[in-house]
């Protein structure tokens, strides 16, 4: 059962992943980023990290996508026109990945990794415990950034930039 | 068959391939950007497995500040590209060559 949802799973979030990039059409590019997070989510769940699949969904999919989209539709975002396509970048681009794609079939393939859990974790009690008490000061340093980051978008979006 | 940490990973690299091929190829700043949010995703799915796997629960810590700082840089990145569009009626990669030689 979980061996044949984890591939479910991650089939999908594989293939809406290609269709974000293969769409002309930057909405739904949009909508499969949803989709393809979404069932990230769902490997979060097989995972028994409950908490951060709540935060991906909650976060992710919809905060972080709704701004996308609500971006999208106020710069009326036609398809993307066929143009000269650049070799020279796609085939550099191609190497690239090829190589990237290389190193970490090389590093997961003949690694050897722990299998099982020591202990049941996805607890989310134990999660906000480790939070508030080793990882306090980390949580109050981006408390600040969202404050900067806010501030930073208020500035940015004035009409007039000095 | 099980499935263990080299499926996970294997799909995280995948997906983290994927956006890069994505940020390499694409031409529209904002499709783009998703691309971006596609490797970050990626990296979650790592981290997440890892910490499953090892039983710690630190790299779910971890996730949870990306997931935090991804939010903070969508919000000051979209801002960004608006006022781009804003000056240079734009957002296509090729138009924007102010600064090339």
């Amino acid at each position: 059962m979980q061996d044949t949802l984890f591939y479910l799973f991650a089939a999908l979030t594989l293939v809406c992943g290609a269709l974000v990039i293969l769409n002309r059409n930057p909405i739904n590019s949009a909508m499969f980023l949803v989709l393809s997070i979404a069932s990230m989510a769902g490997l979060f769940v097989l995972l028994h990290a409950f908490f951060l699949a709540a935060v991906q969904v909650l976060v992710y999919a919809g905060a972080v996508m709704v701004l996308f989209l609500f971006v999208i539709m106020l710069l009326d975002l036609k398809e993307e026109q066929r143009r000269k396509i650049n070799l020279f970048g796609i085939v550099t681009g191609g190497v690239s990945v090829l190589a990237i794609g290389a190193i970490f079939w090389g590093s997961i393939s003949g690694a050897v990794f722990p299998s099982g859990t020591a202990r049941p974790d996805g607890d989310t009690a134990l999660l906000g415990h480790l939070l508030f008490t080793s990882y306090a000061l980390p949580f109050e340093i981006l408390s600040v950034l969202l404050l900067v980051a806010m501030v930073g978008v208020i500035l940015l979006s004035k009409r007039d930039l000095k | 068959m099980n499935i263990d940490l080299n499926h996970y990973l294997a799909v995280s690299g995948a997906l983290f391939c994927l956006g890069l091929l994505g940020v390499i190829m694409r031409r529209n700043l904002i499709v783009i950007y998703m691309c971006l949010e596609l490797m970050l995703n990626a990296a979650n799915l790592a981290l997440v497995a890892l910490s499953h796997f090892n039983g710690i629960l630190d790299g779910q810590i971890v996730v949870f500040f990306i997931i935090t700082v991804a939010a903070a840089e969508v919000a000051v990145g979209l801002a960004l590209i608006v006022a781009l569009y804003r000056k240079r009626q734009t957002a296509h990669v090729e138009d924007l060559t102010a600064m090339k030689l």
